[in-house]
């Protein structure tokens, strides 16, 4: 089964200050024991909240707030996907996750869900919408 | 406990043989270090480096046999020998090491001495760090069935005198080629399970193309390695679409490619960039034809004919024959088609393999000869040992 293992901002990363060596290199080392294990699947850092905006909904109205946010804790700063046989085994691999800077912080581990999770909602209709999409994404 | 056997066992086995010279009692030795953290880390919490710790263990253990033994004297010389290897700091096992571990890891567990059941065992055992009861319920096995295979497989490699060496130049070549033959036999009894009530055992795909992925990194430079992860991760992408709702299985043109996985297809597609021309990377290449294709309409035919023809070449058998016929069927027409078929049933080599008939079915269906179409099918389901798939075979036959 699929994990996304979900690294949460902080201070720095809102602040675009990019990693320090030494915290580039025990992730890169990480990084490697992740592939040479045959788990990793795919991983992105993303930019700080700066770079980014918000579309808020309210019925049919559409809001744009653009970043920063402010409730640094909650934001996403980056993810690992993950094969793994068991949450278990994703949380072995996370307790082994780097932590350079020493201080207090937290790694959120979710499983991916798969069709079989959305059940009776997928209605054909659903399904061949999907299907159009994903032909198309194909494409390209 | 499982998952952190998991992710250390293969590096724990792998450095415990090379200083031990023996495959056989580093994982016993492994083992009992498993054994000391079951019954210590409920106490103790989980060390911050469990892998240094079961190391440790395991190297305890090592020279407490040897102190027990008898030849005290002798054996002191030797631990003293040992000991310092032992007690120097695994700091100092660079990643190479512990690759060059693996490898010999790998090439031991992969040994021809060995039955090909137990160099499956000893594959998913040493190097997937999966329990014998994970293997014995992947293979529907029974536990003690998978231990003793695991013993009988340690007993042979001691006996032969098996070193714990990656093989020399001259025969690597072959000898990679039974490594790559362990892991797709892995995949494949994952993939269409021979026997037994279910048609796949996804769990398994995923360990071989976890294997897979990890002998290309220790093997980068081998084509036929990436060949095989490509291979592997495109047949891999087809699992969600390959069972039907209700457990059956689905066929390749029947199946719904939204389903398929656009991640491992994208995987797998770079892994064939970096294979050759060898069996696993043709036998990619065609998959890729498959994932390539958005619609069963689309797919290149044609192509794939040329492929099969091209692995006819390197490894020329009489299932590559039948899936040649296949695609010129499909390429040329049932009626094409047909004739290569009846050419492979004349010849007689694949006298009671369930996919010639069914084959042959199809391509008559095709052509509209129903009666000989349905004798087929029910001839087909009658010779697989898999029970989804004789249903499918018996739903065909009643189709026509």
């Amino acid at each position: 089964m699929r994990f996304m293992v979900i690294v949460k901002a902080n201070e720095e990363s809102e602040a675009g200050t990019p990693p320090d060596v030494e915290m580039l290199t025990e992730m890169g080392k990480f990084n490697e024991e992740l592939v040479n294990a045959g788990v990793l699947l795919a991983a992105e850092g993303l930019a700080a909240s700066s770079q980014g905006a918000r579309v808020y909904f309210s019925g049919d109205k559409r809001t744009v707030v653009d970043g920063p946010f402010t409730e640094t804790k909650e934001l996403i700063a980056g993810f690992w996907l993950l094969e793994l046989r068991s949450l278990e085994e994703a949380v072995e691999w996370v307790k082994r996750v780097p932590n350079t800077g020493g201080g207090d912080s937290h790694i959120e581990i979710r499983r991916v869900a798969s069709l079989e999770d959305f059940g009776d909602n997928l209605t054909p209709e659903v399904r061949e919408q999907e299907e159009e999409l994903r032909r198309r994404t194909a494409q390209q | 406990m499982e998952a952190v056997w998991r992710i250390e066992s293969a590096r724990l086995i792998a450095g415990l043989a090379r200083t031990v010279r023996d495959l056989g009692l580093a994982e016993e030795l492994a083992q009992d270090a498993l054994v000391a953290a079951l019954e210590q880390w409920p106490r103790t919490g989980v060390p911050d480096n469990p892998g240094a710790w079961l190391t440790a263990a395991a190297k305890n253990r090592f020279v407490d046999q040897y102190r027990r033994r008898q030849n005290y004297q002798r054996k002191l010389e030797q631990i003293g020998r040992e000991q310092e290897d032992l007690t120097a700091p695994d700091a100092s096992t660079g990643v190479g090491d512990i690759n060059d571990d693996l490898l010999r890891l790998v090439f031991t567990a992969c040994h021809p001495v060995l039955s090909s059941e137990a160099q499956v065992a000893l594959t998913l055992r040493m190097l997937g760090g999966l329990t014998t009861d994970e293997i014995a319920r992947a293979f529907l096995v029974s536990e003690s069935t998978v231990a003793q295979r695991i013993v009988r497989a340690k007993k042979a490699l001691a006996k032969a005198g098996v070193p714990f060496e990656v093989p020399a130049e001259d025969e690597r070549e072959a000898r990679l080629a039974g490594v790559l033959g362990v892991i797709y036999l892995i995949f494949n009894e994952g993939y269409s399970a021979t026997a037994g009530d279910d048609w796949m055992r996804p769990e398994l795909c995923s360990d071989a193309v976890r294997l897979a992925r990890v002998l290309a990194g220790l093997m980068p430079a081998e084509p036929e390695v990436h060949g095989l992860v490509a291979l592997l991760e495109i047949q891999a992408s087809r699992s969600a679409a390959r069972l039907g709702p209700g457990g059956e299985p689905v066929l390749l043109l029947d199946q719904d490619r939204t389903r398929w996985d656009r991640l491992l297809i994208r995987r797998g597609l770079a892994a064939l960039e970096k294979a050759g021309p060898g069996p696993y990377g043709i036998q990619a290449a065609i998959a890729a034809c498959h994932a390539r294709a958005v619609r069963p309409e689309d797919t290149d035919w044609t192509r794939i004919a040329g492929l099969y023809e091209a692995l006819a070449l390197v490894a020329p058998s009489p299932v590559v024959e039948l899936n040649h016929a296949v695609a010129i069927g499909m390429a040329f027409g049932p009626s094409v088609g047909l004739e290569l078929v009846d050419e492979i049933v004349a010849a007689g080599a694949l006298e009671g393999y369930h996919l010639l008939p069914s084959v042959r079915g199809d391509l008559l269906a095709k052509l509209g000869r129903g009666e000989e179409a349905r004798a087929e099918f029910e001839l087909a389901a009658s010779l697989t040992r898999n029970a989804r798939e004789r249903r499918l075979l018996l739903d065909r036959a009643a189709c026509c």
